[in-house]
């Protein structure tokens, strides 16, 4: 698909839209409707995007596997580590207080934001990945991108 | 009230359509586009029951990322159908039976928009004053006050504020689930490409 000038500009023009969008959606996550969920799909749709229009390989060198990987894992310790964090400072598991305690509203709101975020981190690394692992392997060598294989239409 | 049903009964006559549609085609590759026009339906559905968060949901998940996947994953099935079968009739005999079962059910259920149905008179109460009424200023006098007393309780976002605050296990819990699933398709397929190119040149 990456012979179409059109197809081409317009990815390029509408990618860090999509992104800006995307961080947007999980940085106003505890403020407004969506969250960390829906900002990382929106995320990992842009890279999606590059991938389905440049090739596959075009996207692992924009992100590579192991940075997704490492993604995936990082989002669920940082959520994880948040509760822990809890218990080690005498609180219980997932209690936000300890982020602030002077101000237990404002830790809520870290709290909170900080659980955007890593579940962001994770959504948009596991749906990164989830395209990268159905797409190996599939495309081959000499035309990297999905066009010719996939497409073929109605019939 | 009434257009917000005219609205409604339009889309859902649509989404039968649409599903409809869905199990009638041949081409694979139809047959998701329709998928994704039925979630953005669904989605429509959801806006116009002002449930925004879940509409948002159904429009980057439905609409998005899962018929992306699901075109990623024909590149390995092919497109076509393969050849109809006639209906099977126990099949069709329990799945009719379920849900005529599931609809008889929901004669039970509260009615829409009922203020008197127990989701409404338990729990719901104590979220929305948490949320809400703590969340206005009560001084306009200092920024401290005003800040504490914004931040005090929960975030304005009243289905954020149930999600991760009071439901935190359940979304660690989600998140687990998402990341359990990245792991393990890189345990499946990304093993088994391994394997396979090594027997390449």
């Amino acid at each position: 698909m990456r012979d179409q000038v059109v197809l081409r500009i317009i990815t390029k023009i509408s990618i860090p839209l999509i992104m800006v969008f995307g961080f947007y959606v999980i940085t106003h996550g505890e403020l407004g409707a969506g969250g960390g969920f829906q900002g990382g799909v929106v995320l990992a749709s842009a890279f999606i995007l590059y991938g389905i229009v440049y090739g596959v390989e075009e996207m692992r060198m924009a992100i590579p596997r192991r940075l997704s990987d490492a993604l995936a894992c990082i989002g669920v310790l940082l959520y994880a580590g948040i509760g822990a964090f809890s218990i080690i400072t005498g609180y219980k598991y997932l209690d936000f207080t300890p982020l602030m305690p002077s101000y237990p509203g404002v830790a809520e709101s870290w709290g909170m934001t900080l659980v955007e975020y890593s579940v962001g981190i994770t959504v948009a690394a596991v749906m990164i990945t989830v395209f990268n692992e159905i797409t190996e392997g599939t495309v081959p060598q000499d035309n990297r991108s999905l066009e010719p294989q996939k497409t073929r239409g109605p019939d | 009230m009434s257009e917000f049903i005219l609205i409604d009964g339009i889309l859902l006559f649509l989404i039968i359509v649409t599903s409809l549609a869905v199990v009638m085609m041949r081409n694979l590759l139809a047959a998701i586009v329709a998928m994704a026009v039925y979630s953005f339906l669904m989605s429509l559905v959801w806006l116009n029951l002002d449930a925004v968060d879940v509409a948002f949901t159904e429009a980057a998940v439905g609409v998005g990322i899962s018929t992306i996947l699901l075109i990623g994953a024909l590149v390995l099935v092919g497109t076509d159908e393969k050849k109809h079968r006639a209906i099977h009739w126990p099949a069709f005999l329990i799945t009719a039976l379920t849900a005529a079962a599931l609809i008889y059910g929901t004669l039970d259920m509260p009615h829409f928009g009922d203020s008197k149905s127990p989701p409404q008179t338990h729990v719901a109460p104590e979220y929305i004053l948490q949320t809400v009424e703590k969340n206005k200023p009560a001084s306009k006098d200092g920024h401290g006050a005003r800040r504490e007393n914004y931040f005090h309780g929960h975030v304005p976002n009243l289905v954020t504020s149930v999600i991760v605050n009071y439901r935190a296990y359940d979304t660690l819990f989600e998140v687990a689930v998402i990341f359990t699933a990245g792991i393990s398709l890189i345990l499946l397929l990304r093993s088994i490409q391994s394997g396979r190119r090594k027997e390449l040149p």
